[in-house]
């Protein structure tokens, strides 16, 4: 009974969201596409520009070069006397991350989203309202995603797809048409509005002189027309305009599904020689990767940076050198990646670029860079829940960031942990990334159960401190080996087949009378292989001026070389 | 002016509030009044600082003598070579990544032995492991003929090598900072005395600093004394002489190769333990453990 009544109550609710749709517009497309990577032009007049140089001609313009009097269309030339005019050159590679951009603020909201264009994008808001709140509220909540995306946009809802187009391209802000209200409020649009980036029209100049003749200049006038008559002088076009006039139309949306694709591109103007401007730019491509993948609710567990290089000359292999075929000036450029590897999901865009930062500064790219191309890939983010009583670990963010400032210090290969090889040979290890795993509250119970005896306050006297600990005994402990990095040669004298005295060339406080001598123990190894082991070892004791130091003796049985290996401590 | 034996009244310790509270309050509207002494603040209501928790080390015998190893204190142990320092310091460690907490050993000579450390039971997916031994320099833009990206101010930086002590402070400085580890541990074993005695007091009050109010184990070995007042924990370790030493035949009845290093026997003192507030050098306890041979 109750499910049927849940379910009766969600199919009103859809039905009475079914009808409305929203539009995200981006008026001036290419140019707000620029000021997502150039955000400081905003304020300025700014234009972009198309075609080869001596060639260019504008393409777009933002509202204040317009209202300087610069129109798309206009020569490099006649630009050039304008001043304070910002010109650019059209970014492909910008306006497609400016689209996912948009599909991705879509995406947040409904899964049905259908790109009307490259710069309108319609969602279906069915549903959403027990989520978001009323309409205008999710229409708010569209442009506010957008513009942290780094996009000025027009949203508008409305009862059909044609109509909530038309109200974006044709309103500034946000807007709501009611149901029922829509030729009304469309009615002041001009009729431009009907034939901006249509498909259904061949010949919109045509179409435009045409009503222009007949004195329509609004929306309000077209819809008001007879219809058979505009249908015996323009045909089924005719019909199709008036019918978005009216915004009487009916069509299903057409969705797409966004891939998940996250990478952002800046192509610079002039190289960049020095790492602070870069981390500025890096910065700025990792806040909009990140709001990117926050929109999508996911993290990324793995960075590419692809720096293309200005006449690159490069021996590394983890250089990988990549011809650019569109730019024939830049035939000789290579490109320098570095890849970032997290051992977590991580959505921190200061950690990404602190990270960043110093793996170029360990490894500096040595040309002037050109283009910056960054790529996320996407993973679920980590859900983990810390227990109050879980022993404590280090947060990954922080790890990572330390890890990296100590691998400056010391060196990459000189910091991780430890991996033990299958093998006897001595020094049989090799180091690894450092990533603890999560702790477990299961394996956290048992250990706790196991070592809730070792947890203790301290007594006031510690001399009559008599404990008993389970599972630990003193019987347990092993001497630790000390290695000598590199290790030690010495002059062994020998005495009835026993090293009886060592010298050290090189240290004195390494030599002296052996005192005590246990050994030898012979071991030896790949054999099979070119590099094969074969050696003695001895356990010996030195007198020394602070006491007897117990050595570890080794003689190469391949080349026949004394070594001090190690100290017993 | 009748405040000063007030004042010493106080400072002994006496419940004050408790006995006069009329008396008491006067005490305290006088001290507020006077400018200089409005912003003390009476021993009475000094508060007390925690007992910290304390971990097993690992070995019974140095639980049993110190109470284990306190948390959000500086620990050292100090002695000679093959006196036993770093067998302690192999139990404590394995200790605390059974705990499955995160530990990180700041390897100065870079003097760690993975294979004693997995004997001991060492975990290693929980240690970090930073070797200081090597003199690195970081790959300088000079280094590249066609390099032109550089960072200004590395490049004087690139020019300067550090040597490993240095490099180990700024390490445990980064890991303290960082937070999180169980037990940071600063490998001075090998440190000729020499640069040992050379680290700043300020350096080990900062890290001291660091670790206060965490759940983190700052360990350090040494051959002397190092850290100073800034240990809450000193304890002085010392292997027994030859004849101590375990074999498990005598050198005169069986051939040289049969003879085997049985282990050490490892005698220690405890020379501070600021956590029962008795003063240095009152508290001395011996302490006998036997380590086999890994």
């Amino acid at each position: 009974m109750n499910q049927s009544l849940n379910d009766s109550m969600s199919q009103s609710i859809i039905e009475s969201m079914s009808q409305y749709f929203a539009c995200i517009f981006v008026p001036d497309f290419p140019v707000e596409a620029l000021l997502c990577a150039e955000p400081e032009l905003r304020s300025q007049s700014l234009a972009v520009l198309e075609g080869k140089a001596p060639l260019q001609k504008v393409f777009a313009v933002n509202k204040n070069a317009r209202r300087a009097g610069v129109d798309p269309g206009m020569t490099r030339l006649q630009i050039e006397a304008c001043t304070g005019l910002v010109w650019r050159a059209r970014s492909l590679p910008q306006e497609a991350a400016a689209h996912a951009a948009l599909l991705d603020c879509a995406q947040s909201f409904s899964p049905r989203v259908e790109a009307a264009g490259c710069d309108t994008i319609v969602l279906d808001l069915a549903g959403l309202e027990p989520l978001f709140g009323p309409l205008p509220k999710i229409a708010r909540a569209l442009a506010r995603r957008a513009s942290a995306l780094g996009l000025e946009t027009c949203v508008a809802v409305a009862g059909n797809p044609d109509t909530a187009v038309l109200a974006a391209r044709g309103f500034s802000g946000v807007t709501v048409i009611p149901e029922g209200k829509e030729a009304e409020l469309l009615g002041s649009l001009p009729v431009e509005v009907l034939l901006v980036n249509s498909a259904c029209v061949q010949e919109p100049r045509q179409l435009l002189e045409t009503f222009s003749r007949w004195g329509i200049r609004k929306l309000r006038d077209l819809a008001a027309l007879p219809d058979i008559a505009l249908s015996e002088r323009l045909g089924q076009i005719g019909i199709h305009l008036q019918k978005l006039a009216r915004g009487a139309t009916s069509r299903p949306l057409v969705t797409v599904e966004p891939p998940l694709i996250f990478e952002e591109e800046i192509e610079l103007d002039y190289p960049l020689m020095l790492l602070e401007p870069l981390a500025f730019l890096l910065g700025r491509l990792l806040e909009k990767l990140c709001a990117r993948l926050a929109a999508r609710a996911l993290a990324t567990q793995e960075l590419r940076l692809c720096l293309e290089l200005q006449n690159g000359c490069f021996e590394e292999t983890s250089h990988v050198g990549m011809g650019h075929p569109s730019r024939p000036d830049r035939a000789q450029a290579r490109s320098f990646q570095r890849i970032l590897r997290l051992p977590v999901p991580l959505l921190d865009s200061r950690t990404f670029l602190k990270l960043l930062q110093l793996d170029l500064r360990a490894n500096p790219p040595g040309a002037p860079i050109v283009k910056i191309q960054l790529a996320a890939e996407p993973v679920r983010p980590r859900a983990a829940q810390n227990g109050l009583f879980l022993p404590p670990s280090p947060e990954p963010e922080k790890l990572e960031l330390t890890l990296a400032r100590i691998a400056g210090i010391v060196g990459d290969d000189k910091v991780g942990s430890l991996e033990l090889l299958d093998t006897h040979r001595p020094e049989g290890f090799r180091m690894q990334r450092f990533a603890p795993e999560p702790f477990s509250a299961q394996r956290h119970r048992d250990t706790e159960k196991n070592n809730s005896t070792f947890l203790f306050p301290i007594s006031s006297s510690s001399s009559s401190v008599s404990l008993c600990l389970c599972g630990d005994s003193s019987d347990d402990l092993v001497t630790a080996l000390r290695i000598f990095r590199p290790l030690i040669d010495v002059v062994v004298t020998m005495q009835d087949g026993k090293p009886a005295r060592i010298a050290c060339p090189k240290n004195k406080e390494m030599q002296g009378e052996i005192s005590w001598v246990a050994g030898p123990w012979r071991s030896s190894g790949d054999w099979w292989e070119q590099e094969g082991w074969a050696r003695d070892e001895w356990d010996i004791a030195v007198q020394g001026e602070t006491g007897i130091a117990l050595y570890r003796l080794v003689r190469d049985r391949l080349d026949g070389r004394w070594i001090l290996e190690g100290t017993y401590d | 002016m009748s405040s000063i034996p007030l004042v010493s009244t106080a400072a002994l310790g006496r419940p004050v509030a408790a006995a006069v509270p009329a008396w008491s309050t006067l005490v305290l509207e006088r001290l507020s009044a006077m400018p200089k002494l409005a912003g003390v603040t009476p021993a009475s209501r000094l508060e007390v600082r925690a007992t910290p928790q304390m971990v097993p080390s690992g070995i019974r015998e140095i639980d049993a003598l110190t109470g284990g190893l306190p948390r959000g204190c500086l620990t050292e142990i100090c002695g000679p070579a093959s006196s036993g320092r770093t067998s302690i310091l192999l139990a404590a460690l394995a200790a605390a990544t059974q705990r499955q907490e995160v530990c990180a050993l700041v390897d100065i000579s870079d003097a760690f032995n993975p294979h004693s450390a997995a004997a001991a039971g060492v975990n290693f997916e929980k240690m970090l492991w930073v070797r200081c031994g090597h003199l690195y320099k970081p790959d300088s833009p000079q280094s590249h003929p066609s390099a032109l990206l550089r960072a200004g101010s590395v490049t004087e930086k690139n020019k300067k090598i550090e040597k490993p002590v240095e490099q180990a402070l700024r390490v445990t400085d980064l890991l303290l900072q960082s937070g999180g580890f169980g037990l940071v541990i600063i490998d001075l074993g090998d440190t000729p005395l020499k640069m040992a005695r050379r680290i700043p007091l300020t350096s080990w009050f900062r890290f001291q600093r660091a670790v206060e109010h965490t759940a983190t184990v700052l360990f350090v070995i040494s051959q002397v004394p190092c850290a100073q007042n800034c240990a809450s924990l000193l304890l002085k370790v010392s292997g027994k002489k030859l004849s101590a030493i375990g074999c498990q035949h005598s050198a005169k009845t069986s051939p040289a190769h049969s003879q085997l290093l049985d282990g050490l026997q490892v005698q220690g003192e405890l020379l501070r333990s600021r956590l029962d507030r008795k003063p240095a050098g009152s508290v001395t306890a011996a302490f006998t453990t036997k380590v086999r041979a890994g």
